[in-house]
């Protein structure tokens, strides 16, 4: 049966890696491809790269980024940031990426969703969703990394772009990033509850024990992390291990 | 000295080179009756639609170039290349495909998620095959896929996956291998497979 994954993020600025803490503070921890590489080699099950660079040469920046990984990453890996339109998926997809995640574009123009999935397979369509708790049992969407409320409710909007065809949900819990207290239990179990197709859990994790939790208590399909690997706190393999031991289902 | 990977614009291409070259093969990519006759082994990628596959390569005259050069080297089928082998595929319609396997390519069925994503283990059944040398039972490969083949002969059957059905994840019938996962993302033991793959075509020669 397919494997629960372990996903490295690589946040990208200006074609080097960055880590933000709650989006603000940033940090180079060196090349997002030789970083994505090691992490193959580690084990890693797929990667994910966010270009988080302020320019309007954005869109030749991924398209570069996603041509260099095609040549030293052997997993799967997506490619995310800035990308709007039909021909930057398809020029992204044809470089060598497997998968684009699409946030704010989605959010102002969800009918990119639809018709890209109907193009290229709904599996290569990863739909971003930053969440921030607003009351006891709800949680707000936010687009331009964090920046801008949008008033969407998250769980409604996870339940809109899986019927407009996302493959993939990648949930990152905005009041936990960066915090390293765990993932957002809560918000991942009220979307993967609401929804058929897999979701990452994003943000918060500090130890291992938070990757398996958020598998375990809220059925998330994947994990995506950062600091903890990036930093060397913990290794992907370490990470498989503890995974396995307690029963997750995970490629070894 | 060389591979082909027969280009006919249904994506992927570039990763399935990359990959060969990563363990030192030679290829090229190419849609070139003369490159493909040429070759010493040739690989059929791919991702998309099954009708729009069929259709590029009767456009570039390259399904003859295939059912030629099969007779002669090693072939291997990945993803979509490897349904193509069969004779007909119920994916929106029926069409017919290379029709080198009998069989057909069918939708999963609905009792589990589709598309089959993410990584799966392949049970081997033919322990000796040249293919899976230094792969162990139970490796883990990547999956993407809404639909599977279903050969009518079970002797060409070289592993098969369990995805709450069981499905055919490769094959291997004379010259031709097929693989229904994507050794070109599947990390080491995915480019272990293409490896092996060289090493048949190298000593064909």
């Amino acid at each position: 049966m397919i494997t629960k994954r372990i996903i490295p993020c690589l946040d990208v600025n200006k074609g080097r890696v960055v880590k933000g803490v709650s989006f603000v503070n940033l940090r180079d921890a060196g090349d997002p491809v030789e970083l994505a590489a090691f992490y193959d080699r580690e084990g890693a099950d797929e990667v994910v790269f966010l270009d988080i660079t302020a320019s309007h040469e954005k869109r030749k920046t991924v398209i570069e980024l996603a041509s260099k990984a095609a040549k030293k990453v052997f997993i799967p890996y997506t490619i995310g940031g800035g990308i709007k339109k039909v021909d930057d998926i398809r020029e992204v997809l044809r470089k060598g990426a497997d998968k684009i995640s699409i946030n704010t574009s989605a959010v102002n123009n969800p009918s990119l969703i639809e018709e890209s999935s109907k193009i290229f397979g709904r599996q290569c369509i990863v739909v971003a969703i930053d969440a921030k708790r607003k009351d006891s049992n709800s949680w707000e969407v936010y687009t331009h990394g964090g920046r801008t409320p949008t008033g969407k409710n998250a769980v409604q909007w996870a339940k809109t772009v899986e019927d407009l065809g996302a493959g993939e949900i990648l949930l990152t819990s905005m009041d936990k990033d960066g915090t390293k207290d765990g993932y957002d239990i809560e918000l991942t179990k009220a979307i993967t509850r609401e929804v058929n197709i897999p979701v990452i859990a994003s943000g918060g994790a500090g130890n291992l024990e938070h990757l398996r939790d958020v598998i375990k208590y809220a059925d998330a399909d994947a994990v995506l992390v950062a600091s903890i690997f990036h930093y060397g706190e913990y290794t992907v393999r370490e990470a498989k291990k503890y995974l396995k031991s307690q029963g997750i289902n995970v490629r070894i | 000295m060389y591979i082909a990977i027969i280009n006919y614009n249904m994506g992927n291409i570039r990763s399935v080179e990359n990959a060969f070259k990563s363990i030192g093969a030679k290829v090229k990519v190419t849609s070139g009756i003369d490159t493909i006759n040429k070759s010493m082994a040739f690989v059929l990628p791919g991702v998309g639609a099954f009708k729009d596959a069929m259709q590029n390569l009767e456009n570039q005259g390259l399904i003859g170039a295939i059912k030629e050069n099969v007779k002669k080297k090693p072939f291997l089928g990945i993803c979509l290349g490897f349904q193509l082998l069969f004779e007909t595929s119920l994916e929106n319609g029926k069409h017919k495909g290379l029709g080198l396997l009998r069989g057909t390519v069918k939708k999963i069925p609905s009792i589990v998620k589709v598309p089959h994503m993410g990584w799966n283990q392949i049970d081997i059944l033919k322990k000796n095959s040249n293919i899976f040398d230094g792969i162990k039972d139970k490796e883990y490969f990547y999956f993407v896929h809404s639909y599977h083949a279903v050969p009518e002969e079970k002797k060409v059957v070289n592993s098969i996956t369990d995805y709450g059905i069981e499905m055919v994840s490769g094959i291997e019938f004379k010259n031709i291998f097929g693989l229904q996962f994507h050794p070109e993302k599947s990390s080491k033991f995915g480019l272990r497979l293409l490896k092996n793959f060289w090493n048949m075509a190298k000593e064909k020669k």
